[in-house]
């Protein structure tokens, strides 16, 4: 990297200020604001706060609805996670062998990741559909009732679902690129070296594909964490009764629908913390991954 | 080990473009021949072919006295030498070398031996647990050459092997190359657009232009009867000087006037075209064929003239030790100099 030559610090600094300026304002302002509440029991009203301490911290290890968030965000990451990058992976494979029509039908597969989030919850939600969605009338020719937003596993399988769906195509493309970044003839040279394509597929390609693997696992967490906040809002419509939810969506539920600031933001902090580990992570090995040239 | 017969072999892509117009070859055990051409002529299509990466359209693929064409890569017993070499960036050079053969199911300890073997023969042994990003690129060419010999194939396909590497490490590569083939005694194609490697390397040359087969022959036979002025103008460097002119059946003219007096001349009378190899030519007081020389270029074993012969472009390479000017010359013809080919196909006459 080339340093630029700046006579006087004054000049850099001006210019760096509307991006620290914003930064301030939107990021640490509010985090710095939500640690600080973590520590305090705030009036639902806005009327006054009282220090406790660890009191809201203590309060969410017994918590028996934030455990049971807790434990449903760590499968439902799993899941949401495994298979959208399972399926991607399938389809990249497939896609990659695909001689004739090839541009149409990668095209055709890459269109669903211009479906805005909260577009694709409210289809999901649609196909899921107590009354009239085509999935819930499907099942129910095979004498399942499904209920989404009164059983608990119904709802948890449909958000998955949704989540699972929308992320695919984000995966698909990186797949796809990596697949074809790696070179013609070293598939070829594995072409002569193997005759079976599934050992050539787990000796050679997936291999070649796990910087690309590596990076999109670390994307997809972070998606199911956070970025799923639209599709479990729709899903569940703010109505949570029994219905499952992720910590992000807690953190909303109990600061804005219970009231409980202090505990939200007690939440919030360690959903930071989480994300902090997932930086530190993504950095320490993406920024190490193995180029193979 | 065996031989290779291509009988009839075809390629026509989807789109209708016919990559190779269906060939005729025939090579016996043991021998290498190169495939030389310029870049499009179909060579590495025909190569890919044999080694199963393209499927024949038609025509019939024989290695040993077997069918090949609808034979899997990993099937038919060959080992094929990649221009990028094509190694496998996530594993070791010993990995790189032995995956073929563990796959074939050999015992680990067997693998480890043909790997040591060709290592030491390719002086890769201090190499073997490194990986491909870092060895420099002959070292590389040499794993991609140790990749094909552990698994002592019936033929050896090589794809424009030497074209990554510099001047100095291809010379030397290329000897090593031929030794190594010779030592093993393996059939082997090769595929390059040299000329130079194509003489050095082979047995027998197969010259192909446009997805035809212009000659195969040996290549005394290719640079001394070029079957037609592809060949002529395409093997030798500098290229042959070709020539438009006219033939009476006893005596060639060039257009422009002057006759070439005592070179013979084809049975066919007419137009045709006369061919005439830079270094056929030597400079001579009294010679009958006047040269205006207008450009002399020093390459340091020997000297081109380039000017004009009877108003046609001419080259004439001479010796380092002859004499050379610009302005007008005389040059003489040596025994056998004169090539006379068709005038619209080109072919030998």
């Amino acid at each position: 990297m080339k340093r630029a030559a700046f006579g006087q610090i004054g000049f850099p600094i001006l210019l760096l200020i509307p991006q620290l300026v914003i930064i301030a304002i939107f990021f640490y302002w509010p985090a710095g604001y939500a640690i600080q509440s973590s520590f305090y029991l705030q009036d639902p009203f806005g009327f006054g706060s009282t220090y406790v301490g660890l009191e809201n911290y203590s309060r969410l290890t017994t918590s028996r609805t934030y455990l049971s968030s807790f434990w449903f965000t760590v499968i439902f990451t799993t899941l949401v996670t495994f298979f959208s990058l399972a399926i991607a992976l399938l389809l990249a494979v497939k896609a990659d062998k695909v001689i004739r029509g090839a541009k149409t039908y990668r095209t055709l597969l890459m269109w669903v990741y211009a479906i805005a989030p909260p577009v694709a919850g409210l289809m999901g939600v649609m196909l899921f559909d107590q009354s009239r969605g085509n999935i819930t009338q499907v099942l129910a020719n095979f004498g399942y009732d499904y209920r989404l937003g009164v059983n608990y596993w119904d709802t948890a399988a449909a958000m998955i679902t949704v989540s699972i769906w929308k992320q695919i195509p984000v995966n698909f493309i990186f797949f796809l690129s990596g697949l074809q970044a790696i070179p013609k003839s070293v598939r070829e040279a594995a072409l002569i070296d193997n005759a079976s394509g599934t050992s050539r597929f787990w000796d050679i390609t997936f291999p070649l594909l796990a910087p690309t693997g590596f990076f999109l696992l670390i994307i997809n967490i972070t998606y199911a964490l956070f970025d799923t906040f639209g599709i479990v809002d729709t899903i569940v419509k703010g109505e949570p009764g029994n219905n499952p939810m992720t910590l992000v969506y807690r953190v909303f539920v109990d600061g804005f629908r219970g009231g409980d600031l202090g505990g939200s933001s007690a939440q919030s902090v360690v959903l930071m913390v989480l994300v902090l580990i997932l930086t530190v992570v993504q950095f320490r090995f993406l920024e190490r991954r193995i180029h193979y040239t | 080990m065996a031989n290779v017969k291509l009988d009839g072999v075809r390629k026509v892509y989807p789109n209708g473009v016919e990559a190779v117009e269906p060939c005729h070859v025939d090579i016996p055990d043991g021998e290498l021949v190169v495939l030389v051409g310029p870049s499009g002529c179909g060579k590495s299509t025909l190569l890919r072919m044999v080694a199963g990466l393209e499927e024949i359209t038609d025509g019939t693929l024989y290695i040993g006295d077997a069918v090949m064409n609808d034979v899997e890569p990993a099937n038919r017993n060959i080992a094929m030498v990649f221009q990028n070499y094509a190694l496998y960036p996530h594993m070791t050079v010993a990995k790189n070398m032995g995956y073929g053969l563990k796959n074939r199911g050999l015992p680990k300890a067997e693998i480890n031996q043909k790997v040591a073997e060709a290592a030491k023969m390719l002086n890769l042994s201090e190499y073997l647990d490194r990986r491909p990003s870092q060895l420099s690129g002959g070292q590389r060419q040499r794993v991609a050459m140790g990749r094909a010999i552990v698994r002592s194939p019936e033929l050896f396909l090589f794809d424009e092997p030497l074209s990554n590497l510099d001047a100095k490490l291809r010379n030397q590569m290329r000897i090593e190359i031929r030794a190594l083939q010779q030592r093993l005694g393996v059939t082997a194609m090769y595929v390059t657009h040299d000329q130079v490697e194509a003489m050095t390397l082979a047995d027998r040359i197969i010259v192909l232009n446009a997805g035809r087969i212009e000659q195969i022959g040996t290549p005394g036979e290719i640079y001394s009867r070029p079957a037609s002025t592809f060949v002529a103008s395409f093997m030798g460097a500098p290229p042959m000087n070709i020539f438009t002119g006219t033939s009476d059946g006893q005596q060639a003219t060039l257009d422009g006037g002057v006759s070439l007096n005592g070179a013979g001349a084809p049975s066919q009378t007419g137009k045709i075209q006369i061919g005439i190899r830079p270094e056929d030519v030597a400079l001579d007081a009294n010679g009958a064929l006047p040269f205006d020389v207008d450009i002399v270029e020093e390459l340091g074993a020997h000297r081109l003239l380039h000017g004009r012969l009877s108003g046609q472009p001419f080259s004439v390479s001479v010796g380092k030790d002859e004499a050379a000017q610009t302005g007008p010359a005389k040059v003489a013809l040596k025994p056998g100099a004169v090539h006379f080919f068709d005038a619209e196909a080109g072919r030998r006459l």
